[in-house]
């Protein structure tokens, strides 16, 4: 890549763009789907686990792409889980001092972004090999996709689980409950997540045929 | 003794590290293709779980806890470090999958062949550092109770892994519409799984 290339080339913008839909984290790469199904019950702690990821990925992106070349590749993993646990500890301890209702929802599952895959598949597969500002693009990019899963399964859990949305009651408003409509209850259970991911990418495969698995 | 045994079947069954947590989700999909890989990498995850949930649970007493440097010293009663303890954790669980590798290699090299790529990857399964998490989040007693949590964790994911695996061999027969074909069926079948595990809810246990 020349120095002169401008910060939003085409080249750039694709990093942001393709994991949002053909190369997407979740249904694609098959990458932090522990996370992605717990904390989608509800959108609130959904929307804050993606921008959660999406700051520690940012950032261990960037960090790990400027160390990059003074780091032995057989220490590298280490290195980068030293880095990412950095990031998720103050990014714990944010969410703790200023949403602690929420933080509280997350339980472990801001812990556990250290393992998630998303962030060692990125530092490993792209900032491993990059400058900072790609990396910086391509951290955007997942970190967005990844949120535009867990908003959509979260979407659909608790509208159909708890009748509300973002915690505003609509179906109540909209008087589905006088009608004899019933929440589903079954929405807001682990199993409903797996299944709605399922198809989610039964419909992304329907669009886009050359992601369809051969085998 | 009765204490131990609840908590046992509580985290194979009830607890479900997979069907309940969903965790260590994605090594459960990439590898569970065969029966013949996934039961070696589910063997793997009991050895690392057991080993690392009370190495963490005995750290999380005597280091991290507030208060819990007191035996040191009564003047650093109130040190907190539970900060540190992502740190702490993914250290122990890095260190311990490197030190299990090194000595089934020596000790055993059958099962060191047979488990192969898998032990360094269990580093970066999210059931590992879930396991600590869970046993630092639940406040367990006793080194025993972190110790049979850790375990029978361990035994949880590796009945959830096996039975896919059997499952997805057996799919490979089946006309299954193409989009849904590979990843999209097996997240399908693991939420059918989860909803037959959830029957196991209802057991009163104590």
């Amino acid at each position: 890549m020349s120095e002169k290339e401008p910060l939003l080339s085409k080249k750039n913008l694709k990093l942001v763009k393709d994991p949002l839909n053909e190369n997407n984290p979740i249904t694609v790469q098959v990458l932090g789907i522990c996370s992605a199904l717990a904390v989608t019950v509800k959108m609130k702690p959904a929307f804050v686990m993606a921008i959660s990821v999406m700051v520690v990925l940012a950032a261990s992106n960037v960090i790990y792409s400027l160390v990059r070349n003074h780091i032995p590749p057989r220490i590298r993993i280490i290195v980068q889980l030293t880095i990412i646990a950095t990031m998720v500890i103050l990014v714990d301890e944010i969410l703790k001092a200023y949403v602690y209702e929420v933080s509280k929802q997350l339980s472990v599952f801001v812990g556990l972004i250290i393992t998630n895959c998303i962030l060692m598949g990125r530092l490993e597969a792209f900032a491993n090999a990059n400058k900072p500002w790609p990396s910086f693009m391509d951290a955007l990019g997942n970190g967005a996709g990844y949120g535009i899963i867990l908003i959509v399964v979260s979407f659909f859990r608790e509208l159909f689980g708890s009748g509300t949305i973002w915690g505003y009651p609509i179906m109540e408003k909209i008087g589905l409950y006088n009608t004899g409509y019933v929440d589903n209850g079954f929405m807001t259970l682990p199993p409903m997540a797996l299944i709605l991911v399922g198809l989610i990418i039964w419909i992304q495969r329907s669009r886009f045929r050359n992601l369809i698995e051969t085998r | 003794m009765q204490n131990l045994i609840d908590i046992f079947v509580k985290s194979i069954f009830i607890e479900n590290m997979i069907f309940a947590y969903f965790l260590g989700m994605c090594s459960y999909l990439a590898i569970s293709k065969t029966v013949k890989t996934a039961s070696g990498l589910g063997i793997a995850v009991i050895f690392v779980l057991g080993i690392t949930v009370p190495i963490d649970y005995l750290l999380e007493k005597y280091l991290l806890k507030a208060g819990a440097l007191s035996w040191l010293s009564p003047g650093l009663g109130d040190v907190d470090l539970s900060f540190l303890s992502f740190m702490v954790f993914i250290a122990v669980i890095a260190s311990m999958t490197q030190l299990v590798e090194m000595i089934v290699e020596k000790f055993s090299p059958s099962l060191y062949n047979s488990l192969g790529i898998f032990l360094p990857l269990i580093a970066v399964n999210c059931a590992i550092l879930g396991g600590s998490l869970f046993m630092q989040e639940r406040e367990y007693n006793t080194l025993a109770e972190a110790s049979v949590f850790g375990i029978g964790s361990g035994i949880g994911w590796y009945l959830a892994i096996v039975s896919i695996a059997a499952i997805r061999e057996k799919l490979r027969y089946s006309n299954i519409p193409a989009p849904l074909k590979g990843l999209g069926i097996s997240f399908i079948i693991t939420g059918l799984m989860a909803i037959a595990f959830m029957s196991f809810m209802g057991i009163k246990l104590g």
